[in-house]
């Protein structure tokens, strides 16, 4: 090392890169980046995953940051490389999932040109990132690199776009290490304003019926905070419900565990919600699906909302105590302000009538259905493979659509960072990519994507990334040959008109499945289901199970748009009427 | 109960559709950002995007180095949203600082018009042009026989007022630079 040759911008990304931490990337080569490839090709310190489409590279990332907690890395080139992320990158900033995204462009000198597989990457991709860079100057290369990392991961974490001309990637550029970038505007607050701690811990040690409703913020701000979460919830002894996005952050099999909340959320989670006097939200965003109807919301309701990001406090729901910090932060300083703060309860009484309460609801067995011998209803089908599952470190994504909702209903999540869905955007395709990313983060853990026939379609091609990489993932299909949500609707809302949802020229899945090189299984009647899970799970390739379910079945329980939590559609649950009317006092009692 | 229940509202709408709140006020909001290419785009398009009002905007830098600029919006909006605005702007990673001249105290607002009115040399509308631009404290900035181009400085709500007048005097043609604010007292931003 006596006279160092400065590095190339592409040599200053790859050691950005690594210096970040960073240890696998995925993405797809072309033109604008191909300097980049050639030092990927010269190194062995970061994985490349050579995915099929550049939007399962966005997902892969996301699945890969949400299964690990790292931040995912996506490389793809100009033009339409850049433009196909972009569904990618809308769904990491609706569920929050830290990405950085390098996009290739075409030189300095031709932006603005029309130039061969040119267009505006960050005019394209300002509004669906946290933030997003065109690096003009070398100089700017490396600090710009660092920054992009610091700006995805802190505060409410998203995708960030670094745009990187070719004329870049070429020239020499000054190297500097993560540790010489200073954020210059960018510093979220992370502890949370001790007075209004006091008065929260005062409201919730005062409260008579109240709720803890967390959210994916929970689960982003780290397996700590999790366990933070948990120990307070349970110092309280109050009931709790999880959102989609928060499936994980409190063990599932806990008694105080009341389920997911939302439109296909529990009875006992959304009537908890209804009939609260304090709701205790945190790192949630009160969603639309969420919340219902808004001004039949929690009508009776002190809400304390905990959240990193200011902009989702008072957005939707008029919050009394709002906290602004992060929820792992906040939560140890709720535990120290509980213990020196709450000496003498005089709620016990109270909380007990309304946990008897809750247990009413709950007896109502809301996820309850009709079980049939000739075919098999899919839950069924998510309740025999959570069972075969629950012994194993399971990772579990999913598509977008009913099988989802059944997904997050019947498998249940001990830990965090086991549960890969895409929910602000719901974005049909998410799964599988998200599923390979979860098994490149976890190489010897199971990892399922929960799917239906018509979601998977959407992006199958990954297919291939699977079997190229190696990578066992099972496809785990409900095949009900319907876009089944939206054929829901259509029965609930439009008269029964099924208005293109039918899944027409279907391919046989099992084939598809062996033209990849990948194994395919299909289970048709009840009995074939252990059987068939069994085998998916102990075969050492990736697997396409198709599983031939109910075509007519609907997700219940739900909470119809413009409804409010108290107006749930059950399904038809078999129980008996006397059970049934329990229920009904309860929801008059709400 | 559930079942019998039917949907209240809007049937088949995925989503809840509000009628619009009467309660809107009237912000003015001086937010310090990084001057960078693109930086007003993010800001316009957090406006355009999220459905925001934006009355007027001005931006120039504003520091000795030029590496920060003053953005100056006014936009009205319920409480809540307001609040919105503000915290959604707070959010972009080159903005610094965003004030709420409205809420945070007393403020001057200050708007630049240039108003240019054709009427014939000698009539009674050019004459009378002249007169209101005196009451008015407005500078003859540029002049011919058959037109005055006036620049007038002032609150938004007296610049109207002039351009009214002027509008009233024959064909105009008017410039307004947008408003500037600034909080009375002696503390700085």
């Amino acid at each position: 090392m006596a006279v160092e040759k400065p590095l190339t911008g592409a040599q200053v990304i790859i050691k950005a890169l690594v210096d970040q931490g960073v240890e696998v990337v995925f993405g797809y080569p072309g033109g604008a980046v191909l300097p980049i490839y050639d030092e990927i090709f010269k190194q062995n310190s970061l994985r490349h995953i050579l995915v099929r489409h550049e939007q399962g590279a966005v997902h892969a990332a996301e699945g890969y940051a949400r299964a690990t907690g790292k931040v995912g890395v996506v490389l793809v080139t100009s033009g339409p490389g850049a433009t196909n992320a972009v569904t990618g990158l809308t769904d990491a900033l609706m569920d929050s999932i830290p990405v950085v995204c390098l996009t290739g462009q075409v030189p300095t000198h031709l932006i603005g040109n029309d130039a061969f597989q040119e267009c505006d990457t960050t005019g394209i991709t300002r509004p669906c990132t946290k933030h997003n860079y065109l690096v003009k100057e070398s100089e700017a290369l490396a600090h710009t690199m660092h920054e992009a990392f610091y700006v995805a991961r802190s505060g409410r974490p998203g995708p960030v776009v670094v745009d990187l001309p070719k004329d870049i990637q070429f020239a020499d550029a000054p190297y500097i290490g993560p540790e010489a970038v200073k954020p210059r505007s960018y510093i979220p607050q992370v502890k949370g304003d001790t007075a209004r701690i006091e008065e929260a811990i005062d409201l919730i040690a005062n409260a008579e019926r109240p709720v803890f409703y967390g959210g994916g913020g929970i689960i982003n701000s780290g397996p700590n905070a999790c366990k933070r979460f948990t120990d307070f919830v349970r110092m309280t002894g109050y009931p709790c419900t999880l959102t989609l996005m928060g499936l994980g952050a409190y063990p599932a099999s806990d008694r105080q565990f009341l389920g997911m909340l939302g439109m296909h959320g529990t009875y006992e989670a959304n009537l908890a919600m209804h009939g609260c006097d304090v709701m205790v939200a945190v790192g949630s965003r009160f969603d639309d699906r969420i919340t219902g109807r808004l001004d039949a919301f929690a009508p009776r309701a002190k809400i304390i909302h905990i959240d990193i990001d200011p902009s989702s406090i008072n957005k939707n729901v008029h919050v009394d105590v709002p906290i602004v910090g992060d929820v792992g932060h906040v939560m140890g300083q709720f535990q120290r302000c509980w213990k020196s703060r709450v000496k003498r309860r005089k709620n016990g009484k109270a909380v007990e009538a309304w946990w008897r309460k809750i247990e009413g609801w709950r007896k109502r067995n809301c996820l309850a259905y009709k079980m049939d011998d000739q075919v098999i209803k899919p839950q069924y089908a998510l309740e025999r493979l959570y069972a075969l599952t629950k012994d194993r470190d399971t990772f579990i994504s999913t598509e977008v659509g009913q099988h989802q909702m059944w997904a997050a209903q019947f498998c249940k999540f001990e830990k965090p960072n086991r549960w890969m869905t895409s929910g602000g955007l719901g974005t049909m395709g998410y799964g599988l990519p998200a599923a390979i990313g979860a098994q490149i983060g976890h190489p010897k853990k199971l990892v399922i994507d929960v799917a239906g026939e018509a979601s998977i379609m959407m992006n199958i091609q990954e297919m291939s990334t699977a079997i190229q990489h190696r990578l066992p993932v099972k496809i785990f299909i409900l095949n009900n040959q319907y876009m089944g949500m939206v054929r829901q609707w259509q029965e609930l809302l439009h008269g029964g008109r099924y208005s293109e949802s039918y899944s027409a020229a279907l391919p046989d899945f099992v084939k598809l499945a062996e033209s990849f090189g990948a194994v395919g299984l299909r289970a048709t009647k009840p009995s074939e289901v252990d059987d068939l899970i069994k085998e998916m799970i102990s075969v050492d390739n990736t697997v396409i199970a198709d599983i031939a379910v109910d075509p007519a079945e609907n997700c219940y329980p739900m909470i119809p748009s413009g409804s409010a939590h108290n107006e749930m559609i059950m399904g038809d649950s078999g129980i008996d009427a006397e059970e049934q009317s329990v229920a009904e006092d309860g929801m008059v009692l709400v | 109960m559930a079942k019998k229940k039917k949907p209240a509202a809007q049937p088949g709408s995925a989503y809840i559709i509000q009628p619009p709140d009467p309660n809107e006020e009237r912000h003015t909001l001086a937010v310090v950002v990084t001057n960078e290419p693109g930086v007003l785009a993010r800001v316009i398009g957090l406006f355009s995007g999220r459905g925001y009002n934006i009355e007027s905007l001005t931006v120039a830098p504003v520091n000795e180095d030029e590496s920060m600029s003053r953005i100056t919006i006014v936009t009205s909006g319920t409480p809540m949203i307001i609040e919105q605005i503000k915290n959604q702007l707070n959010r972009l990673v080159p903005v610094h600082d965003v004030h709420d001249l409205t809420e945070e105290g007393p403020f001057v607002e200050r708007e630049l018009a240039l108003v240019k009115v054709i009427a014939k040399s000698r009539s009674h509308e050019r004459r009378e042009s002249l007169r209101i631009a005196e009451i008015f404290g407005a500078k003859v900035a540029d002049t011919t026989t058959d037109s005055f181009a006036f620049s007038m400085t002032g609150s938004p709500e007296k610049v109207m007022a002039f351009v009214d007048l002027m509008r009233a005097l024959g064909k105009t043609e008017v410039v307004l630079s947008g408003v500037v604010a600034i909080a009375r007292g002696s503390e700085a931003l």
